[in-house]
Order: structure tokens, then C-alpha cells, then sequence
């Protein structure tokens, strides 16, 4: 059965408000400084990723950029474990050891959160590698934004995925802008899917503020892949309502610009599409949005109650199968303290 | 045991490591169809085919990521770099991705990655070309560094680090590769533990200590020593991290005088954290000041009369171990 079948749109829909909902609580609790570091949220994109995630399987990896809250949540990591993440709780998604940018959950097959911009095209192209490698029929989606395509490391994976064949879908969220510089700016190119065509990537754009339309396009996409491994390039228009980061003011974009997004929004869009189709009513959604609203509210008072890492395990988690200080412990040795529940290292 | 090249033995890591594990490949610049930039991997290509034996472009950065994320998986990459110096273009990826991994992800993504290649200066190649990257990707918490300097080492750690669950990087020489030296049978099991040291030659008066290229360098002098009457223990890192303090510590007990011969530079280079960890811990058993020998603080020189002068050489050792003998 195809995928796209299997996912209801309403619960799509739920998910794009569970991250809304979700980053607007997590700004309250940065503004609140629960939060540290940086923290970069991602209202305006939602139906990028849920888009993406609606059309695979979910034993298919996906990996992205520090703007990673939404790629966790829509794999069903759950909220609590993410905004514990956000606390640097030990319940956190990554131990409290990641932080914001740094997402993981091996479990959900979400191989991060990354944040060194483009670092992880080549760690995408190793996952796709290792798909092939095994003769799986897994994709790889990989999402990054448009501030990712002119470092060095985007263009050494596409080469590299476009030489060995394979199954991988580059997904470009460009929300128009690197930090505060526009693509215009940045980019010599009129438009970032170009860049694909010079790896002999077959490319397209859709609509990022139309779930349905990202769904479809990643849905064929992957299709294809599955029957011959290849990469694939989409770039996604999208759109970012807040800052760069939560300490950015976003000064370099005008309020009418905001605006016309705002009208665009691809909760409204989605709700509308369903509701005009006779799937949803207005008490639904209504109740759809409580739900979303109380299990935000629910994970904050998690994280809140959490306990913090235990100091004692500072050393814990450098080195797989045992700390090599302090103390000069040899590397074969067992770490002294490692805890009942710690994960074990990879070994198959 | 047979004598076999520093060469060979690597070779026979890589195929024997090739064999026993299918999660393991090679990839890297030229190692399958031109068999090696060095020859290291020389014969793999027919042997294990194309899957596992992979030829890049010139994108170091792109494969030694590539690496990183099929060993998020479960595979076990080695890559080879034709030399280190070319990895600084993958600094990124041997810095920030591989050895953070396994932390910030709480533990849950460990890198079991080999990353290989000649390492330290060669002959007349030049500032770009020259480089000795040990102490600064030792002083990375999350990697391991292993520095090989007979034959049979290069055999052993390099086994050795395929099987470790974390990113290992295997520092060999170029002006090692010809060399020779007694190594196990290939039907016998050769692993030898990163972090163990090794004493290549016993002694009374001083201890050498040193690593890689700087072993058989250190080995000369103490044959020419031996004539003057001074014996000198030669202690062969092998690991620079984790770094053999007992081995070192038990040596300088015996002998209470140091040398410490390197290929890095001297600025916060290898010596200087072994210096410190012996005055730190056994500072009673010295009986002069530590001295160390290292390359000039400089980029290297092509002119080979300069080249010579920036590296560690007999006369330097010979000068530094008098020194601390007083004699």
C-alpha cells in the first residue's frame, strides 16, 4: 500500500499543531531562561516536515540542521522528552547533553539535529550509503535550509550521492533567509533547485506552505528511489514567522512581508482544504488545538520536574564502552560508573 | 614470525579486518583501482570488489562525513586520507561530528570509525604537506590516536582500532612504509591494545621517549650512546591517546632521567602533556629537568638543508640526552 494512504490528514494536522504549540510554549520558557543556548524555532515551516515524514516509512532515516525541534516531534519522539531536552534534563531526547541543536532519537530512526551548517549533508550521503551498502529499501530524507547550499560540504554530498546512486532526498527549506541575509544575497543562483541540475540531480519546487503538495512531490520522489536508488533534490518555499533564533529581531525583512505569509499559513491552509472537504468541523479542530495546547503544557511541567544529568556521569558518554579519564581508566576497562539503563554502544 | 614492510603488514590488517567483518570497508582517494596511493591497499580492490573497497573524488571533507554517518548505522568505515595533512579539509567532520557524536546525542550514536594515512613530515614536501596532526587531534575529547612505528604495531593497532566502538585515527608515516620487522603469521591473531606502550629497547641511565618516526630515530641514537657508555631506555608511545602513563611512569622510576623526541611541533605538542603528567605525578624520581626534542616552530621548509635543521635528528638527541645526563 502507498504510504500517502496511510496517513490521515486530520492527524497530520494535529502534528503540525503539536509543533506550533510546541515552539510557542518553548519561546515562553526561553524567554523564561528555562531554556539556554541557542534556540531556533520553526513556526511558519510545519507542513515542510510533516509533509516529508507523511510520505515515508517509519523505518526511513531523516536528518537535519539545528532547526530540529519539528523533525523530532513529527517522528514521534514524544514532547516530553524534547522540551526535557530543551530543560537539559536527563530525560531529554539526547540525556540533556544536546540541547536544542542537537536532537537525536535512534529509536525513531532521527539520526539529529546538527548544527554546523552543512555538516550533515555528507553524515546524510553516509546514511543513504549505508542503506544501499546493505541492499535495504530505505530512503534517506536529509532537510537543511537555503544558508546550507554554499558551503563546501552540500556541494562534496551531492557530488558523492549523485556518483554512487544513492537513495537520498535532499530537502531544501528555504525560508528565504541565512540568518539575516536573503538568498538574493547569498546565492548566485535564481533559483536554489538549479544547484541539483549541476550534479545531475533530478530537482523541483513545491510549495512549503501546501502539506498536501509536499507530501505528494516527497511521496513520488521516494517512490521512484525505492525502485532504483538515486538522489533526489526538492526545494521547498517556505517561510519562518519568528527570528533566525530567539535573539533576533528579524529587522532585515519588512511586516508586510510577514503578513503575506501569515495569510498563506499552512495550518489554515490544511484546516481549510479539510474542512471544505466535509473532513473536519470547527469543534474538532478546536479540540485538536487543546489537545495539542495541554500536551505542550503537560511536557513543560515534565521537564520542569525532570532531575538534571548526574554529575557523576560527566565521563559517561565520551567514550563507547568506557571512560579513559578521570582516573586513566585503559580504554577495555568498563567505565566505573556507568548506570543501570545507560545505552549500550553500537556493536552490530 | 617473518620479516614483512610496514606496508605489508597494514595491508594484511585491512584485508584480514575486510574479512572477518562485513560491516567494515575502505574508501578513500585512489585506494582501489590505483591500489593505494602508497600501495597500502594494494590487491583489496580484487580481492573484496567494489562495494568495500570505494575510490572517492578529491572531497575529503564529503567522505570522511560519509563515514561518520554509515557508522551511525552500524557499519564500520575506514577512510583513508593520502595523508594527513589533507584531512585538515575534513577537520569538520574528524572534529566536530565523529568524536561529539556519542555525547550530545546522549549516548546514543557511538562512531565506530577508522580514519588512516600517512601522518608527519616526509621528504621535501613541503609546509602543506608536512603536517604532524597528533597533538591536535589528540587534545579532541571522543577520538583516539594511535601512532605506529614497526610493522608489527601498524598490523596490531590498526586491527585493533577497526574494532573500537569510537572514531580511532591511525597515524601512520610515509618514510615508514618500506621499513621491516618481525611480525606474527597471518593465521595468528595479532591485536595489540591502543593505549599500551612499549618499551623497544631497555635501559639505566635515560629514558627516550617517543613515538612513529621518532623510534627508529631514537633507537640509532641509543646504539651510538651505547658506545659512550650511557644506556638508554627507549619507550615507544605507540598510543598518544590514551597515553601509557604506567609504562612511562615505571620507566622514568628507573632510570630518572627524560628525553621526550617528537615529529610535532613544540607548542603545546605531545611532549609537553607527558612532560607535565611526569613532574605532575612522579616528581621525586627526577633527577635533572625533562628535555624535548621536537621539530622547529616553524612551517617546513622544501630546501632540504633547512628541512633537516627543523626536524628531530641524532646530533639534537644526542646534545638533549648529554644534557640530562650531565655528562
Amino acid at each position: 500500500m502507498h504510504p500517502v494512504e496511510q496517513r490521515d490528514e486530520v492527524e497530520m494536522l494535529s502534528l503540525m499543531l503539536l509543533i506550533r504549540r510546541f515552539e510557542e510554549r518553548a519561546s515562553q520558557q526561553y524567554q523564561a531562561q528555562k531554556i539556554g543556548g541557542f534556540c531556533h524555532l520553526y513556526i511558519g515551516q510545519e507542513a515542510v516536515v510533516t509533509g516529508a515524514v507523511a510520505a515515508v516509512r517509519d523505518d526511513d532515516y531523516i536528518i537535519t540542521a539545528y532547526r530540529d525541534h519539528a523533525h523530532a516531534l513529527a517522528r514521534g519522539t514524544s514532547p516530553d522528552a524534547c522540551m526535557a531536552e530543551l530543560f537539559g534534563k536527563e530525560t531529554g531526547c539526547s540525556r540533556g547533553l544536546g540541547g536544542s541543536m542537537h536532537f537525536f532519537d535512534k529509536q525513531n530512526h532521527m539520526y539529529g539535529g546538527h548544527a554546523i551548517v552543512a555538516a550533515h549533508i555528507p553524515l546524510a550521503v553516509g546514511l543513504a550509503f549505508a542503506i544501499k551498502y546493505r541492499g535495504e529499501d530505505r530512503v534517506t530524507l536529509c532537510f537543511f535550509g537555503d544558508g546550507a547550499i554554499n558551503q563546501g560540504a552540500f556541494h562534496e554530498a551531492l557530488n558523492l550521492a549523485a556518483l554512487y546512486r544513492l537513495p537520498i532526498v535532499f530537502i531544501c527549506e528555504n525560508n528565504l533567509f541565512a540568518m539575516g541575509t536573503s538568498v538574493q544575497r547569498s546565492t548566485s543562483l535564481r533559483q536554489i533547485v538549479d544547484r541539483a541540475e549541476g550534479y545531475d540531480i533530478p530537482g523541483e519546487i513545491v510549495d512549503g506552505m501546501n502539506f498536501r503538495e509536499v507530501r505528494d512531490k516527497v511521496a513520488e520522489m521516494v517512490d521512484s528511489i525505492r525502485k532504483e536508488p538515486h538522489p533526489a533534490f526538492l526545494e521547498v518555499r517556505t517561510y519562518r514567522y519568528r527570528g533566525h533564533s530567539m535573539s533576533d529581531p528579524a529587522s532585515y525583512r519588512t511586516k508586510q512581508e510577514l503578513e503575506k505569509y501569515r495569510l498563506d499559513d499552512p495550518i489554515t491552509r490544511l484546516r481549510a482544504q479539510l474542512t471544505r472537504e466535509g473532513k473536519l468541523t470547527n469543534e474538532q479542530f478546536d479540540l485538536l488545538d487543546k489537545r495539542a495546547k495541554e500536551t505542550v503544557l503537560a511536557a513543560v511541567k515534565f521537564a520542569e520536574k525532570s532531575p538534571q544529568p548526574p554529575l557523576d556521569t560527566l565521563y559517561d558518554y565520551t567514550y563507547a564502552n568506557g571512560a579513559m579519564e578521570p582516573g586513566h581508566h585503559r580504554p577495555e576497562e568498563p567505565a566505573q560508573k556507568r548506570r543501570e539503563g545507560a545505552p549500550s554502544p553500537n556493536t552490530d | 614470525m617473518r620479516e614483512i614492510t610496514y606496508r605489508q603488514a597494514l595491508n594484511e590488517a585491512l584485508a584480514e579486518e575486510l574479512e572477518r567483518d562485513p560491516n567494515v570497508f575502505l574508501m578513500g582517494e585512489e585506494v582501489a583501482e590505483y591500489q593505494g596511493a602508497y600501495k597500502v591497499s594494494h590487491g583489496l580492490l580484487e580481492r573484496f570488489g567494489p562495494r568495500r573497497i570505494i575510490d572517492t573524488p578529491i572531497s575529503e571533507n564529503g567522505f570522511a562525513g560519509l563515514g561518520v554517518g554509515a557508522a551511525m548505522v552500524g557499519l564500520r568505515p575506514i577512510i583513508e586520507f593520502m595523508t594527513f595533512s589533507f584531512s585538515l579539509v575534513a577537520f569538520d567532520q574528524v572534529v566536530n561530528n565523529a568524536p561529539n557524536m556519542y555525547t550530545m546525542s546522549g549516548g546514543q550514536f557511538n562512531i565506530p570509525i577508522t580514519f588512516r594515512g600517512p601522518n608527519g613530515p616526509a621528504h621535501q614536501l613541503g609546509a602543506t604537506h608536512s603536517h604532524a596532526t597528533e597533538n591536535f587531534y589528540a587534545s579532541v575529547p571522543g577520538l583516539k590516536v594511535c601512532t605506529p612505528a614497526t610493522p608489527r604495531d601498524a598490523k596490531g593497532l590498526l586491527k585493533t582500532a577497526v574494532r573500537d566502538n569510537n572514531p580511532v585515527l591511525v597515524l601512520e608515516a610515509e618514510l615508514l612504509y618500506s621499513s621491516k620487522g618481525m611480525v606474527e603469521p597471518p593465521d595468528e591473531e595479532l591485536l595489540i591494545p591502543l593505549g599500551k606502550a612499549e618499551v623497544k629497547r631497555e635501559g639505566s641511565d635515560v629514558s627516550i621517549i617517543c613515538y612513529s618516526q621518532t623510534v627508529p630515530l631514537a633507537l640509532n641514537v641509543a646504539a651510538q650512546l651505547e658506545e659512550e657508555d650511557i644506556s638508554a631506555e627507549i619507550v615507544d608511545l605507540r598510543s598518544i591517546k590514551p597515553l601509557d602513563e604506567k609504562a612511562i611512569f615505571e620507566s622514568v622510576t628507573k632510570t630518572h632521567r627524560v628525553v621526550i623526541v617528537e615529529q610535532d611541533h613544540p607548542f603545546c605538542g605531545v611532549g609537553a602533556e607527558v612532560c607535565y603528567r611526569i613532574q605532575k605525578n612522579i616528581f621525586d624520581a627526577l633527577d635533572a629537568p625533562i628535555i624535548r626534542v621536537s621539530q622547529e616552530d616553524v612551517p617546513m621548509p622544501y630546501n632540504e638543508r633547512l628541512e633537516k635543521a627543523v626536524l628531530p635528528n641524532a646530533d639534537k638527541l644526542v646534545a638533549a640526552v648529554k644534557q640530562v645526563c650531565y655528562a
